[in-house]
């Protein structure tokens, strides 16, 4: 993937949320009032400590080749989609959990036990029990069906750091739906028994949940397949269905550890073509740039033009570096001098200056502020070695 | 120690919702409990319910484990053993409670959920009146509440909105419930044997009887059993509820010696008339008798029960719960038995320096050259005559109670009057015994059925005359003849010493009358219906279905809870799907827009009806009025509140014209 494919993977998220919102136009107030801006965070199973796996995968051939066709099953059911992704009730599979088969065996019991004693009563409370367990799964199932499944914007992070995926649940039913989560289809047995976070969603409310996945490695971290559950109102079913939404998490390699200057003072000549000796000589006006001193703006010229203008100093000038690849020691693998870049790019980032990035094949101008940040991380981030 | 509120533990409001909800349904228990385990229960539930509050620490593990094991003990040294229903019960009670002590995270609020279900069913050990019905409702929605409260972790929902939870599963699942009770096929019980204390405390008349004691039970208005009469209902006067025959007497008391003497089965000879078929309730009585008209047809008994050697209804087992039971009886018989000198003997035993006076009168009778019935008519004639008094609360006798009776005190109640004829008889050569049972029953015009109370307990005799075999006698008939001819409330109350619910002149009595009379036709009908549901009931009530056997109850079940169930996910689907689209605009606009979307033209995700109008209008120049049209018209509608039904109109006509 590279960025025009990120470009047009927020298109469609903004398509997304407009889409929903044209279908309900009605109901547009109540989204906004109703919808929860926090992501609730999610506690993920790391994926080997799935007992049911490993349990799965101790087992010999026959197993595990079953295991692998219901894969292949789930795959071909739940296509990659950028979302948003609307349940259906056949992609709603049910069991029960522990506690289901625990009253199963209670019901057994008490079942025997009205036999025995020929108790009326006590047949009839077994019953009900019995028919409160099919209520009951009737209801975890119908919790889960007709959820819209959205995906959000995903924040960039750096290798080594957790990345973390917001999903937007939204209910479009006038019922309320409750203890709604999500984990990942690894590590994401059925009966997990953890109490992982939940959201509940008022009648077409909207909630979110975040799933983590350590990001180790620089470049684009699709996110994969993930169960959206529930074992609202009596914890007897499990009902998930499976959802794979077309998101990625752009990962910035890792930054080297601090130490190692900035290129201009280790005296590393790059370019300083447009540096002159001199204090304070004044070199000129350039078009404001975020992260530009509020004192370095030319008050005079703002009264006269429409945007701002910086008033350049042969200081600064000096100080508009460049970080380049070429200037790392040629011993250096790719990642090392990616890692080393990376951290420059940070520090003259967070020092505020201005800078430009030179890679094998690209250039990126000098420039300031969160977007050149951006622009050159993903650029580390995303670089391929010829 | 860790808090009870460290890791990922139960809230707080979940906690004290569970204790309240825990206290509920152990309430009942606490009749049957011994004293220190119900104190340990409120101790516990109080204790964890302040724990919660003031977060104080958890006990820590080898308490927890001492008192589990000190409860154990503790359940043994009441009972003698750990199992059994009283016992078992309790082990069950006491562990629940101390489960309690460790109650931290989801996992032991599940679990105590499941407890509490379980508990609910012991209560129906005890038992299985209608209240308890109310109780159960009650209980599973609680519970159920609690339930939802576990499964939703994110925080504790609104009490209303749990007991609503709670309420509208338990709801739900009545139809289920109903349809499972009546098709589910039942097998005849037990399936291993009951522990010896189950079922209704013993109650009713005991296997032996000595002054005073009908008499206490006539205090009790305890329902004895109820009997429906398929015709012909006897008179009150022979309705005569043959219980245990007494035979042995050591001049006090009377008391059945089984098998005293081997005879041969006494023969029955049936006289015209007086053949009655009923149906009989029993309530439980922890005895093996079941009662019945004077002599119950020996070729039509019900099943597993047969009659002894005194021609006594019985049951193999002791009836520990209610049963419902067809006989056909006779009340015209002659009870034809030859006795041998050792029977003989048996039956005309007293007890040699017993009731002298007594003997003496016989004597004095037997001289005066009286044969068997002249004597049994001047002992009948004595009590009308003399001044005898039926009374509920007659003096008490010492050793000779014949004799302290039938000369100084004179006041008695039918045990006295029964017991001194029989020895009054003995005495005089003649073999006699007394009969208990019930006498009577009263009527319940609601449900055309007959209820006899403990307080119809009587005590009469049989004495045996040569070829007319043993004779039914009552003396109390003699002195007071309104017992036996219009039961027991006619005869106490001219004295005055009636039990007061069975008393006239109290307040209120004609309407808490009538309305007792409705609750105990509801009771019948719950008895026979509900409780009564078993093997035969069933099968005979399926049968007018066409369900024959149990593989069509199951076939039936089967069917009936997939509709429901279905009936039910069908219901709660549609509930969870997005609302229908009601406003009309809108409507009209989304017709349009999928008739272009079939054309190839679907709607953008992004695209408002204006941009998505241009865009149809750049790509099919044809259809640009058309579009434009509907598209001005739609946001009329549904932006500047154009609520007018002409807009609506032209809109309508120009998506009806908007051919693709």
């Amino acid at each position: 993937m590279d960025a025009a494919n990120a470009a047009t993977k927020s298109i469609g998220e903004n398509r997304a949320s407009l889409r929903a919102s044209d279908a309900h136009t009605r109901l547009m107030a109540l989204h906004a009032t109703k919808s929860k801006p926090g992501c609730v965070a999610m506690r993920t199973v790391p994926p080997t400590s799935n007992p049911a796996a490993s349990r799965v995968n101790g087992f010999d051939g026959p197993l595990r080749r079953a295991r692998r066709r219901i894969e292949r099953w789930i795959a071909t059911r739940t296509p990659r989609i950028p979302g948003p992704w609307v349940v259906n009730r056949r992609r709603v599979y049910i069991l029960p959990t522990r506690y289901g088969y625990g009253f199963a065996l209670l019901l057994l019991a008490m079942l025997l036990g009205a036999m025995n004693y020929s108790n009326s009563m006590a047949f009839a409370l077994t019953f009900l029990l019995a028919g409160l367990g099919l209520v009951g799964m009737h209801y975890t199932h119908a919790n889960l069906v007709n959820i819209e499944v959205r995906q959000t914007r995903v924040e960039p992070v750096f290798a080594g750091e957790t990345a973390s995926f917001c999903v937007e649940l939204a209910n479009t039913a006038s019922v309320p739906r409750f203890a709604l989560s999500a984990a990942w289809q690894r590590g994401a047995p059925p009966n997990a028994g953890i109490a992982p976070a939940s959201v509940d969603l008022a009648p077409t409310g909207v909630a979110r949940l975040s799933l983590t996945q350590p990001a180790n490695t620089r470049g684009w971290l699709g996110a994969p397949r993930f169960a959206v559950s529930t074992e609202f109102p009596l914890g007897l079913f499990y009902a998930w269905t499976w959802v794979e939404l077309d998101m990625a998490c752009l990962v910035y390699p890792r930054p080297a550890a601090r130490g190692a200057v900035l290129p201009d003072s280790a005296g590393a000549n790059g370019s300083r073509s447009g540096s002159r000796s001199g204090q304070d000589d004044f070199a000129g006006l350039r078009a404001y740039q975020r992260g530009d001193s509020p004192r370095s703006i030319d008050w005079k010229s703002y009264a006269r033009q429409r945007s701002p203008l910086v008033k350049q100093f042969a200081e600064t000038l000096a100080h508009e570096l460049w970080i380049d690849w070429s200037e790392l020691p040629s011993q250096w693998d790719v990642e090392q001098r990616l890692s080393q870049l990376t951290r420059w790019v940070v520090d003259a980032d967070a020092a505020g200056r201005v800078y430009g990035l030179r890679l094998p094949g690209q250039s990126h101008p000098p420039a300031a502020g969160a977007s050149q940040r951006q622009r050159c991380l993903q650029a580390l981030a995303l670089f391929e070695a010829r | 120690m860790t808090p009870l509120t460290a890791g990922v533990t139960v809230p707080r409001d979940a906690l004290l919702r569970l204790l309240v909800v825990l206290a509920i349904v152990l309430l009942p228990h606490v009749v049957h409990l011994p004293l220190w385990a119900s104190g340990l229960v409120i101790v516990i539930v109080l204790w964890r319910g302040l724990a919660a509050v003031y977060e104080w620490p958890q006990l820590p593990r080898f308490a927890r484990v001492l008192l589990a094991l000190a409860g154990f003990a503790a359940v043994y040294a009441s009972f003698g053993r750990v199992s059994g229903q009283s016992a078992g019960v309790t082990l069950l009670v006491v562990m629940v409670a101390l489960k309690l002590t460790e109650l931290r995270a989801r996992r032991d609020q599940m679990v105590l959920v499941l407890l509490m279900y379980f508990l609910l069913i012991t209560h129906f050990l005890f038992s299985q009146e209608l209240w308890t019905v109310a109780y159960l409702m009650l209980c599973a929605v609680l519970i159920t509440a609690v339930l939802v409260d576990a499964n939703h972790p994110a925080a504790v929902l609104p009490l209303r909105r749990s007991l609503q939870f709670g309420g509208r599963l338990i709801l739900m699942s009545l139809p289920l419930m109903l349809v499972i009770f009546v098709l589910f096929p039942r097998i005849p019980g037990p399936l291993w044997g009951l522990p010896a204390d189950s079922g209704a405390a013993r109650s009713g008349l005991s296997d032996s009887m000595e002054p005073g004691e009908i008499s206490n039970l006539v205090e009790s208005d305890a329902v004895a059993f109820r009997v429906r009469f398929d015709g012909a209902v006897p008179p009150n006067r022979e309705r005569y509820w043959r219980g245990p025959v007494f035979g042995h007497f050591d001049g006090h008391r009377w008391d059945a010696v089984l098998h005293a003497t081997v005879s041969a089965p006494p023969q029955v000879v049936a006289d015209e008339g007086g053949v009655y078929v009923y149906e009989v309730t029993l309530e439980a009585q922890r005895s093996r008798w079941l009662f019945a008209l004077d002599l119950p047809n020996a070729d039509k008994l019900p099943d597993d029960a047969r009659l002894d050697t005194d021609e006594l209804l019985q049951s193999p087992r002791e009836v520990r719960e209610r049963r419902l039971y067809r006989v056909e009886s006779r009340t015209h018989y002659r009870l034809l038995q030859p006795l041998d000198d050792a029977q003989r003997a048996f039956y005309t035993h007293l007890p040699v320096h017993s009731n002298p006076r007594t003997q003496a009168l016989a004597r004095q009778w037997r001289a005066q050259g009286l044969d068997d019935q002249a004597i049994v008519d001047a002992a009948l004639q004595r009590f009308r005559k003399e001044p005898y008094f039926y009374t509920l609360h007659p003096p008490p006798l010492g050793r000779d109670s014949a004799d302290e009776f039938l000369f100084d005190t004179r006041k008695g109640f039918c045990e006295h009057y029964a017991g001194s004829f029989s020895v009054l008889m003995r005495a005089a050569g003649i073999p006699a015994r007394v009969v208990t049972g019930y006498q009577g029953g009263e009527r319940n015009e609601i449900g055309d059925y007959y209820i006899v109370r403990q307080s119809d307990a009587h005590a009469w005799s049989e004495v045996w005359l040569g070829e007319r075999g043993w004779v039914r006698v009552d003396p109390t008939a003699a002195v007071a003849p309104e017992r036996i001819e219009r039961g027991i409330g006619e005869a106490l109350g001219e004295r005055g010493e009636l039990p007061g619910f069975m008393n006239p002149n109290r307040r209120g009595f004609l309407l808490r009358y009538a309305l007792e009379a409705r609750w105990d036709w509801l009771n019948a009908q719950w008895n026979h219906w509900v409780l009564g549901y078993g093997p035969e009931l069933q099968q005979a009530f399926l049968r007018r279905f066409g369900l024959l056997d149990w593989s069509d109850m199951v076939l039936a079940l089967t069917a009936a809870v997939t509709v429901i169930g279905g009936a039910l996910g069908f219901w709660l689907l549609r509930k969870s799907r997005t609302p229908d689209v009601r406003d009309p605009a809108l409507r009209l606009w989304q017709r349009a827009q999928q008739r272009l979307a079939r054309a190839g033209l679907p709607p953008q995700t992004a695209e408002g009806p204006s941009d998505y109008a241009m865009r149809i209008a750049q790509a099919r120049p044809e259809l640009a009025v058309e579009i434009t049209r509907i598209a001005n018209l739609y946001l009329q509608l549904r932006y500047l509140k154009a609520n007018d039904s002409r807009t609506e109109r032209a809109l309508a006509q120009a998506v009806a014209q908007l051919i693709v």
